[in-house]
Formats: structure tokens, C-alpha cells, sequence
């Protein structure tokens, strides 16, 4: 195969469009006609709607309509939904408040929707919302999870009276409390990891039409699973029956978890296109984005760890406050729960694990996933107790984690996961190798000259992704099955369509699925085409995230394509008269065993289509084809991060120096992509370890509403990254691979706390470790270095 | 935005004339103004753009720096008449903002709208800078009075800044991590007659003079001798990003740096 | 309404705006080009970044009256055909990309860095430049490499001085 197959660093095919700035965004879609919505939004963080009043807004210039929660519910419009049912331990389900699209007698988070202005301008549109009088009781807010499962708190929903959603366990306790009744040491570790506002820089945005003619919805909406939120808008909210809805998501500029969620900005927009019987446009400003994107992370943890006298981990014991805002969003309630516990293992052979999960409601918004969405919460807790281990125990920290690691395959953990593959030794050795480990000592010697800290931080983490095997999930609780489909389309003249549920927003699936066809047909990759991201298009499809496009996406690809090969060889065998068992597929040309008769693809897609060859009781003409791909197991990605970094105690600046990473992603098809998606991952880990952090204050509001507040990782705050890759393939499917998209920022924050405390030589610091929280704990310890 | 009628004056008579009005506003390059109205946090009736005033410009002349008012933050930080004369106030021009927002900032701007985290109100104040308006001459000293709070009248407008040249001084910024405009900004000035300190960023009445700094290092312009000197926390910021007793020590260590690095 | 007349990307336009428009609404609403992004509203992202007689600034916080009668050159107006700048080809080159919402930004303050700056960039220079660029997706590791060969590339193709 030429450079463009699996494996190749083959650029990008999408990239054209966006250097020339022809990418089409949500934004940069106009329909004919269209008005423009603003959301007004809750000011409190709790409080009861006595009344509205809408006439002043209305008489405002170019106003077309205002809605309120009434008219939703006039239309018998449902609330939004979460699509993943979690049971607490004694067997309950959990309390899912109502969660309506604009607010129906109570607002629950600062940035809940209130009232939607429709008007000719987004400015007028603008000026009008300030117009509407809002009647509010103000009721006291519950913003910390310890406030909120106090005795007598506010209750933010009725349905949940402690505020609690649920109290889910995993493991087996008494068998966790028998490892640590023998264990010779005990190490125990309050840990924070704090919440995160996702950031993706294109905002929101959705635009909603109707058509009175055929009675058909469009939605063009930021999602990174169009067919997810036509299903829920669809089945649950009630807009239209699937095949009256289409829902296009257009090129997307990033979503990192938090354009998977249906949200009532898309929903409003669509449902009052019939109302107005005008398009409707809705684009968020940077700071609705923060009020009302679906934040990340947000627990409180407090672990312990058994082990015996040697340091080998005899069990694990975590209690975790997950705090899940103010309502449960589309799959909010999984990620605590079965995205995070099961992963408690991390690389490391435990015999006994025991998980206490509570999800709390808060008057904050909503939190979902973000960027591997409890698996980065699982590796931040099993790391750093690694890590704090090692030290109290008095051992190298590399030592310590491989006299841990797992060794052979398949692995059954006491959480549920069974590790199919992986070598966590051969990571940690290369790591060691190009992190210059041995040498650190002197680093360390030479920065403390200079009056620096140097600490060097591990992070040997796995993940859980190739989401996921249907029948498993659907046993724990989720409302969809997560497979995925794929269609392919051979044109007449041997060019090809690919048609995926899959939805790409910068992963680059233009190229690597197209990588895949290019292989496996052996045409050039400018004969593939990736169509994603449009319902009328692409049948049916569950979208983009949990590292799960090439795993799952891919597999359902390469599915279809073993059934375009079958059915092309049969065409072959027409066309040079031979058996289909006797015909081979090698580089784009069938031939006939042990004859030098040859047909290529092209020619073989051409007379498919011909069907001159043979008739309609032999083989049906045409060559299409398609597939789904449900999983057999999660995959496991694995690797080794290593951060070293400088502070300086007089300021608390940390400097990151070197940047570690060893990864093993299975097979890899595209390595300069793959590493690409390291980069932004780890750029997302040291952002929630040294930068980003969502603050509210005791009333709720929240501090950290722009960029003003909210630090964001520039190019300055971050190095260049040493990245490296072992490879054990994956054997859950057929292409061997794992999933690379959220390693980085599932490894990074550990491995950045780690070399933190290395640094300043004591636990007591939590993320981020902005330069004041540094300062502060270095003056803790070592009064005399901070003095300068 | 809320709706205003813009005007573009092209004689700085008819600025002051049109930015008297009573809900007139003067936008110079706007890049905190702008922001400001974008989020309705103004609400001008009218906006005098002075764009069209010429205005910049940066002239060195009798152990003087004298920089008109619309002179961009790109063109003081890239003056080689100025990197000779104050290197330090070009270098602090080239760490406000980023390259975009010094295309279009100006230093009069910025010294009128005198942001408590802004850069150039430090410089003026340690350097004893004459910030010159269309009716008069003040005093640095007189001049910035509180939180975005200065002692300009309605209507009268900054033409230009006369800046003295010290023997040295040096500017160091320690950034917010996310606006990065100062969270302490330290402005070391050294003059034949003594010693000037402006501290930026720090103070919750904006811009002030670090005395006990000024006293100390007019008799000895050396590390050693602010070393022992305690910032006070009373009057300093609190916020997520740095509390009062963290921008009292930042103080002291951006001092000590600037005395080092001045030149 | 203000009549505005630009020349952008070496057209003449004219147009009655609300004073209230923006640069890069009359870019994207008038004109219709929508190259050009919105990522904050605090003039930090600078996803929006365009140059203005020759010099990047964010045209989320210019009004489009206030630059009547400047030369704008916006992402579109990079390439000529289908022939890429330098700095656009090295940013397909190195993977400088991934969602591309902030790629014309980054472009056009990759251009403008070169002028400044010259053609031989090293890392802790561009790092620094890049103080009013946002990237989400990338970690900056590739922009900055991008950059690096897109200045070299610009040196060597004659249009940095441009």
C-alpha cells in the first residue's frame, strides 16, 4: 500500500476548508428569514418564579415572540433527560428532578433558562430580554455538597429531600474491610478534583427550522452525536417523530464532552420555529458558555489504601462526593458511577476494591462529562495513593508502581473491568528511558541552586474507552445501546462514500477512516469521502466521544467492508469467470488463484453497477453496504506520563520542564494525529492541575464567568511534549485499536500533582496549584526556601 | 450593546465639545471600553472617537520622553528612541495585553480609564510623568485618584504624557494566570533625585507609591537594602487568584527583581 | 445607520451599519464571510483576529465605523486560488490543527508575528507571541512548530515582507 494506509502520517484531508476559513460552522449557518433568539436567564441561584411579565419586552422593536415554560408545557414540549438510570445500594432509583427547557416555578442554577426572546436582531433581541419583569422569591442556595446534605438544607428538588440523587456502591466491602484488617500499612489521602468548565472555542449554537410544507424540523446544532439528540429530542422531549426531524451537526470546533448533551437552548430554538414559522438562530456568548455548558469533574474524595509490609497493594477504599449540579444532564449520572469506579484499579493488581459513590444536587450547573468523564477523577485518586504510598513507604515511586502492575491478561479487577491486553512495563521502561529518570537527582541539584524546586511526578494510568458493549451497559443502567454503524457506498466509477454515525470535531475522521478504506481497497484516499454528522444521511449512528471512534466507529467501517469485498468478489468471479472462492482482493485488484487474470476495484464497482455480467436471481446489482459494530469489551489504553517541573518559592510559579509520555493505544492509524490528540490532551490535565478551576461563591454566582477569571492554558503556560508509544493491539476488535482522544488528560493532572508535591516535599496542596496555592504551600514547609 | 451615536471628531475642539455631554463617552484605542459596552456595562449615548486627532507619536528631547496621547502600546514598545531612553517603559509597553490589543491600545487610553491592574498608571507614577490634557498639566502624583478614577474633568481629554528620564528603572509584572493583566505590577524608577516605586494591580485604591521602598532605596539603590522591608496586606486586593498577603509579598519580590533589573 | 467602506481582501465594500457593528460582524454578517470566528467576548481568544492596514488585531473589539476606510485582510484572503500561504500550508503541514475554530485566528497572528518578528522563530518566542491565542484542541505543540516552519517557509517564498 501506498503512504496513505493504516499506519501512515498521512495530513489531514479536512484541513483545506478551515486554513481558508470555508469551515461551516453552527454560526456560520443562515436561513432564509431567520430571527434571533436570547435566552433571559436566572440571575439566583435558587429561587421561585412568582410570575412573569412579558408586555414591555413584547412592545420592544423587532421583537417576533417571547416564550416561557407555560408555552413548552401548553405544547406538551418534555423536560430534558437523563438517559442513564443508576441505582442507589438499597435498590432505589435514583431522583431525577424534572429538568424542563425553560423554567417552570423554579430556577435552580445562576444561567437557567427563564424566558426566550425571538426577535429580528440578536441586539433587539438583546434589549427586549431586559425588558421582561421577573417576580423572584429568592430562596437560599446550596452551593458546597457539604452544605447540601446537611440536615435542614434547601431542598432543590422535592424528589430528592436530602439533596442526594443517589448512594451507589461498587465492590465488595467485607472483602475490602478483611484486606485492610491485615494490611501492614495504610495510606490515606483527602483529595479534590476540581471542577472544570469544558472550553471547546466554538460556543453553542444552534439554529432551528421548520418546514409548514412537509411538516419536517431541521436542526443544525453544535453536537458531537446528531442521532443521540434527534432520539432524545425526538422520543423524550416530543418535538416531532424521528423521521420529521432532521438534525445536522456541521462542522463542530470542538466539544471535549460537552456537545454530547441534548440542552434547552437546541430544543427551545427547534420546537419555536413552528411557533414563529421563521427560522430561529441561537449562538451562545463566551459567557453563557460558562453558566450553562455542562461542567466537568467536581468530586470530593477521600481514599485509603491497604498494603503489606513489601508494598504490595493488598486493597482500596474510596468515598466520593460527586457533585452533579443543579440538574441531571444526558449522561451525568453515569460518570461518577460506572465511568469512575471501575477504573479504581488503574494498572494495578488489587485484590479488594470497595466504592462509595454519592451524587449530590447542588444550586451550580449541571455537570456531565468532560474530557474522559470519571476516568480522569478513577486516575487522579489510584495516583496520587500510589504515589503518596511509595513516599510513606520509602520507595522509588517507578519501583513501586511495576511491583503493582498487572502482568498478565486477561486481568478480572474487583470492579467489573476485565483488561484484555496491555504491557504496563514496557511503558514505564521507555518512559524511564526518555524522561532521563536516572538523572533526575542532578536536575534537582542544579534547580536548587537557582533557589528552584524540581519535582518529578508519574502517572501510569488506563482508561476504559471503546464505548461500549451494549447488553453490558444496558445491565448497568444506560437507556441506549453504544454500538455503532457505518455505511459504505462504492459509486459506479470506484469511488466511495463512507457513511458514519461517528461525528468528527477535530479528531480529523476525514483522513483516518478514510486511511482505513484507502487500505483496505486499495484506491487512492481522494476516492473516499467521510459522511458524518446529518441524520437524513447517515441512518443511525450514538456519536463521538469516550475515545470511541476508531475502536467502535472504525470497527462497524471495516464490518461494512468485509461485506463489500465478499459481494465485489462475487462480482469478479462474474466477470472473469471463476468461482468467488477462487478470486483474491490484494491491492486494489481481483484475481484469480493461480491464473493472471485480474480485474481492479474501480472496474469490479463499474460492473456492479452495469450488471451486465449476471442477473438479478444471482446477485442483487449495485455495491453498498453496511454494518453495526457493537462491541465486545471496553478497550483499554494504558501508558506512563512523566511531568518534571520547576517552582519558584518566592513567587509559586511552576514551570513545566519535561513532558513525558508513553502510550499504548493498540494499532494506530494515523500516528501524527494520534499524537496530536496526546498534545491537546495533556494540555487539557495540566490545565485542571495547574490553571482551571469553576468557582462559585456562597450565593451562588459564578466568579469565574470569562476568560477574565477563567484561566485558560495559553502556549506560555505549557512545553513542548516528549510523546512515545508502545503497542500491544487490542484484541476486542478487529482493527486492534484502543483509543487515544482523552489519554492525556486522563494522565496528565496526576502526574503534575505528583511532581508538585515532589517539589515542595508534602501532600497538602490541592488543584489547581495556581501560583498563590504554591506559594502558600511551600510556606507551609519551608518557610526558610519561600522567604527569598 | 445598547444603540449610541458615534462621532469622529477630526479638530480635538470638537472632541472636547461632543465628549462633554453628559453621557458621552471618549474611546481612544477601546479595548476596555468596547468590552465594557459589549457586555452593557455602559451605556454611552454618544462615543468620541479621537482616532482622527493624530495625537501619536513619541518624541525624546531634554532628558524628556514626551508620547502623544493616541500613541499605540505597539509603537511605545517598539520605539528605538525610547528602548534608549526608558527602556523599561517600552519594555512595560510590550506586556500589556498581547500583540493584537497593542496594535490598537493607547497609552492615553489607558492612563484615563487608570484600571487598578493596568500597567502604565505604575509607570507614570513612578517615572513622575506630566499627563497633559487640553486645558492643563498634571501631576502623575495629582493625577490618578482612586478605581478607575482620575482627576480628569467631563470633556477634557489627554493630548499627550511627558515622561522624565530616570538613570534607571525597571518594570516587572506578575500576571494573572487568566486576564493576565497585573496582579502586581512594580514600577522602580531611580533619578539623580531620589528614588520613585509605583505599585500596580496590588492596591484596592489602584495605583500607589511604595514609600518605605523609596526612603530605602534612595540611600542604597541595591536588593539588600528593601530586603528587611515589610509590605503591609491592609488596602490590598482579594480574589481567587491572589489574596491580600500574597500580593504583599509579590510586591516586595517584583521590587527586589526590578531594582535588580534596572537599567 | 453609518456608512462604512472597507477594502477587504482587495475588494471594495461599502455598507449602512448599525455604529453598534463590530468588525467581525460586518465581516460575517454583511459580507458573509465567516472565516473569520467569535470564541469570548473579552477580547482574549482571538479567534477573530484579522489585520487592519497591515496589522492583526481582534475584530470582536473594533467597531467597524472606527476603521472606515482600512484595508482589512481577513483568513480568505490568504491563499491565492488554491495556492496556500506559507503559513497556512505549514499549519496543514504540522497538524497545527484539529477543530480549526481558532485556526484563522492563529493564522493571521502567525502572519503578523513574522512581520514583527522575522522569519527565524524560536519556541519561547512564538509561546509568547501566541499571549492572544486560544487553542483548545491542540496543546500548542504543533502551532508552535507550525509557526517555526511557516516563518522559515515565509522567508524563503519572499512574503514576509508582504
Amino acid at each position: 500500500m501506498s503512504g496513505t494506509g493504516i499506519g501512515a502520517r498521512v495530513l489531514r484531508k479536512e484541513d483545506f476548508r478551515f486554513i481558508t476559513g470555508k469551515g461551516q460552522y453552527t454560526d456560520d449557518v443562515n436561513r432564509y428569514g431567520q430571527a434571533h433568539a436570547v435566552f433571559l436567564r436566572s440571575p439566583h441561584a435558587h429561587a421561585e418564579i412568582r410570575s412573569i411579565k412579558l408586555d414591555a419586552a413584547r412592545a420592544m422593536p423587532g421583537v417576533v415572540d417571547i416564550f416561557t415554560g407555560d408555552d413548552l408545557a401548553a405544547d406538551k414540549i418534555g423536560g430534558l433527560i437523563c438517559g442513564w438510570m443508576i441505582h442507589s445500594k438499597d435498590g432505589s432509583p435514583m431522583k431525577a428532578g424534572a429538568h424542563p427547557a425553560l423554567a417552570q416555578g423554579k430556577v435552580r442554577y445562576v444561567g437557567d433558562h427563564v424566558a426566550v426572546v425571538i426577535a429580528e436582531t440578536q441586539a433587539q433581541a438583546r434589549d427586549a430580554i431586559e425588558k421582561i419583569e421577573v417576580d423572584y422569591k429568592v430562596l437560599s442556595p446550596v452551593v458546597a455538597m457539604a452544605d447540601a446534605v446537611k440536615k435542614g438544607a434547601p431542598v432543590i428538588h422535592d424528589v430528592a429531600s436530602d439533596n442526594t440523587v443517589y448512594n451507589w456502591s461498587l465492590g465488595d466491602e467485607a472483602g475490602t474491610q478483611a484486606a485492610f484488617a491485615k494490611a501492614a500499612h495504610v495510606t490515606k489521602l483527602d483529595i479534590v478534583n476540581n471542577r472544570l468548565v469544558p472550553n471547546p472555542m466554538e460556543p453553542r449554537a444552534a439554529v432551528g427550522d421548520y418546514d409548514s410544507g412537509t411538516g419536517g424540523f431541521t436542526l443544525y446544532t453544535t453536537s458531537q452525536n446528531p442521532h443521540v439528540a434527534r432520539l432524545v429530542l425526538s422520543a423524550f422531549i416530543g418535538i416531532a417523530p424521528e423521521h420529521k426531524l432532521r438534525v445536522i451537526a456541521p462542522d463542530v470546533g470542538g466539544g471535549f464532552g460537552s456537545k454530547i448533551f441534548i440542552y434547552a437552548e437546541e430544543t427551545v430554538c427547534v420546537w419555536a420555529a413552528k411557533k414563529v414559522g421563521r427560522p430561529v438562530k441561537w449562538v451562545a456568548d463566551r459567557t453563557e458558555a460558562f453558566l450553562s455548558d455542562a461542567h466537568g469533574r467536581d468530586h470530593v474524595t477521600h481514599a485509603e489504601m491497604a498494603l503489606d509490609a513489601s508494598g504490595k497493594i493488598l486493597g482500596l477504599r474510596v468515598k466520593t462526593q460527586a457533585n452533579l449540579g443543579a440538574y441531571l444532564s444526558t449522561f451525568s449520572s453515569c460518570v461518577p458511577t460506572y465511568l469512575y469506579a471501575p477504573l479504581l484499579s488503574g494498572q494495578y493488581d488489587i485484590p479488594a476494591i470497595y466504592v462509595e459513590v454519592d451524587g449530590i444536587y447542588t444550586n451550580t450547573a449541571p455537570v456531565d462529562a468532560y474530557r474522559g468523564a470519571g476516568r480522569p477523577e478513577a486516575t487522579f485518586v489510584i495516583e496520587r495513593m500510589v504515589e503518596v504510598a511509595a513516599r510513606e513507604l520509602k520507595q522509588d515511586p517507578a519501583a513501586f508502581r511495576r511491583k503493582n502492575f498487572v502482568r498478565s491478561f486477561p486481568h478480572q479487577t474487583p470492579v467489573i473491568m476485565c483488561y484484555d491486553a496491555g504491557d504496563y512495563d514496557a511503558a514505564m521502561t521507555k518512559a524511564l528511558e526518555m524522561s532521563d529518570y536516572k538523572n533526575i537527582g542532578a536536575r534537582k541539584a542544579a534547580s536548587a541552586k537557582k533557589g528552584l524546586l524540581r519535582g518529578i511526578g508519574f502517572s501510569a494510568y488506563i482508561e476504559a474507552c471503546g464505548i461500549a458493549p451494549s447488553a453490558a451497559v444496558g445491565s448497568l443502567g444506560a437507556g441506549v445501546g453504544l454500538w455503532e454503524s457505518a455505511e459504505v457506498r462504492v459509486n459506479p466509477v470506484g469511488t466511495v462514500e463512507i457513511l458514519t454515525g461517528s461525528h468528527s470535531h477535530g479528531q480529523g475522521h476525514e483522513t483516518t477512516f478514510a486511511q482505513l478504506v484507502s487500505e483496505r481497497l486499495g484506491i487512492p484516499i481522494d476516492n473516499v469521502a467521510i459522511v458524518h454528522g446529518d441524520t437524513d444521511k447517515v441512518q443511525m449512528g450514538m456519536g463521538t466521544y469516550g475515545s470511541r471512534s476508531g475502536a467502535v466507529g472504525m470497527s462497524a467501517i471495516s464490518k461494512a467492508l468485509d461485506k463489500i469485498e465478499a459481494k465485489a468478489k462475487k462480482v469478479a468471479g462474474f466477470v472473469l469467470e471463476a468461482s468467488p472462492d477462487d478470486i483474491e482482493f490484494k491491492d486494489g485488484k481481483f484475481s484469480v488463484r493461480g491464473t493472471d487474470k485480474e480485474i481492479d476495484f474501480g472496474s469490479v464497482a463499474l460492473q456492479a453497477y452495469i450488471a451486465h455480467k449476471f442477473n438479478g436471481q444471482e446477485l442483487e446489482p449495485g455495491l453498498k453496504e453496511s454494518a453495526f459494530w457493537d462491541p465486545t469489551n471496553f478497550t483499554f489504553p494504558a501508558g506512563v506520563h512523566i511531568c518534571e517541573l520547576e517552582i519558584d518559592p518566592a513567587t509559586g510559579v511552576t514551570r513545566i520542564d519535561r513532558w513525558t509520555a508513553v502510550d499504548d493505544f493498540g494499532n494506530v492509524i494515523n500516528p501524527m494525529i494520534v499524537e496530536g490528540q496526546v498534545h491537546g490532551g495533556i494540555a487539557q490535565g495540566v490545565g485542571q492541575a495547574l490553571l482551571e478551576g469553576a468557582v462559585y461563591d456562597a450565593s451562588g454566582q459564578l466568579v469565574t464567568a470569562s476568560y477574565m477569571d477563567y484561566s485558560m492554558p495559553r502556549a506560555g503556560d505549557l512545553p513542548s511534549y516528549d510523546v512515545g508509544m508502545t503497542q500491544t493491539a487490542c484484541p476486542s476488535n478487529p482493527l486492534g485499536i484502543k483509543g487515544c482522544g482523552e489519554a492525556g488528560a486522563i494522565a496528565a493532572p496526576p502526574a503534575v500533582m505528583n511532581a508538585i508535591t515532589d517539589a515542595i516535599g508534602h501532600e497538602g496542596i490541592a488543584m489547581p496549584a495556581t501560583p498563590l496555592a504554591v506559594w502558600r504551600a511551600v510556606q507551609k514547609t519551608a518557610p526558610r526556601a519561600a522567604a527569598e | 450593546m445598547y444603540p449610541f451615536n458615534y462621532h469622529r471628531p477630526s479638530s480635538l475642539a470638537d472632541a472636547v465639545k461632543l465628549a462633554g455631554g453628559d453621557e458621552a463617552k471618549i474611546m481612544a484605542g477601546g479595548m476596555t471600553l468596547l468590552p465594557t459596552m459589549k457586555q452593557r456595562l455602559a451605556a454611552p449615548s454618544d462615543l468620541v472617537d479621537l482616532n482622527a486627532l493624530g495625537l501619536s507619536g513619541i518624541a525624546v528631547a531634554g532628558g524628556k520622553v514626551t508620547i502623544g496621547a493616541m500613541t499605540r502600546h505597539a509603537d511605545v514598545a517598539g520605539s528605538a528612541e525610547l528602548k534608549k531612553a526608558i527602556p523599561a517603559l517600552a519594555e512595560m509597553a510590550g506586556m500589556i495585553g498581547d500583540p493584537m490589543v497593542r496594535h490598537r491600545g493607547t497609552i492615553g487610553g489607558s492612563v484615563a480609564n487608570d484600571d487598578p491592574a493596568a500597567d502604565y498608571p505604575s509607570a507614570c507614577l513612578a517615572l513622575g510623568a506630566t499627563i497633559v490634557t487640553n486645558t492643563r498639566e498634571i501631576a502623575a502624583d495629582d493625577f490618578f485618584v482612586g478605581l478607575f478614577e482620575t482627576a480628569l474633568q467631563p470633556g477634557e481629554i489627554i493630548t499627550k504624557i511627558i515622561f522624565p528620564v530616570p538613570d534607571k528603572a525597571n518594570y516587572q509584572k506578575f500576571r494573572n494566570p487568566a486576564s493576565r493583566y497585573a496582579i502586581v505590577g512594580v514600577f522602580v524608577a531611580k533619578f539623580a533625585a531620589g528614588v520613585r516605586v509605583a505599585v500596580t494591580g496590588a492596591g484596592s485604591g489602584g495605583v500607589f507609591r511604595q514609600f518605605d521602598f523609596e526612603e530605602a532605596l534612595s540611600k542604597d539603590f541595591s536588593v539588600k537594602a528593601i530586603e528587611g522591608i515589610k509590605q503591609s496586606a491592609d488596602g490590598l486586593n482579594s480574589d481567587i487568584h491572589a489574596d491580600a498577603d500574597y500580593r504583599a509579598h509579590l510586591i516586595g519580590v517584583m521590587a527586589r527583581r526590578a531594582v535588580e533589573a534596572a537599567k | 445607520m453609518a456608512s462604512v467602506t472597507l477594502t477587504v481582501n482587495g475588494k471594495s465594500v461599502t455598507r449602512d451599519v448599525d455604529p453598534r457593528t463590530l468588525l467581525v460582524e460586518f465581516l460575517r454578517e454583511q459580507l458573509r464571510m465567516t472565516g473569520t470566528h467569535v470564541g469570548c467576548d473579552t477580547t482574549q481568544c482571538g479567534c477573530c483576529t484579522v489585520h487592519v492596514n497591515g496589522e492583526a488585531m481582534k475584530s470582536c473589539t473594533l467597531l467597524a465605523v472606527a476603521v472606515n476606510g482600512a484595508t482589512i485582510t481577513t483568513i480568505e484572503g490568504l491563499a491565492k486560488g488554491e495556492d496556500l500561504h506559507p503559513m497556512q500550508a505549514a499549519f496543514r503541514e504540522h497538524h497545527g490543527l484539529q477543530c480549526g475554530f481558532c485556526t484563522p485566528g492563529m493564522i493571521m497572528s502567525a502572519v503578523d508575528m513574522v512581520r514583527r518578528k522575522g522569519t527565524d522563530l524560536d519556541d519561547k518566542t512564538i509561546r509568547e507571541e501566541l499571549e492572544g491565542n486560544i487553542c483548545r484542541c491542540t496543546g500548542y505543540h504543533n502551532i508552535v512548530k507550525a509557526i517555526h516552519y511557516g516563518a522559515e517557509a515565509m522567508g524563503k517564498a519572499g512574503t514576509a515582507a508582504e
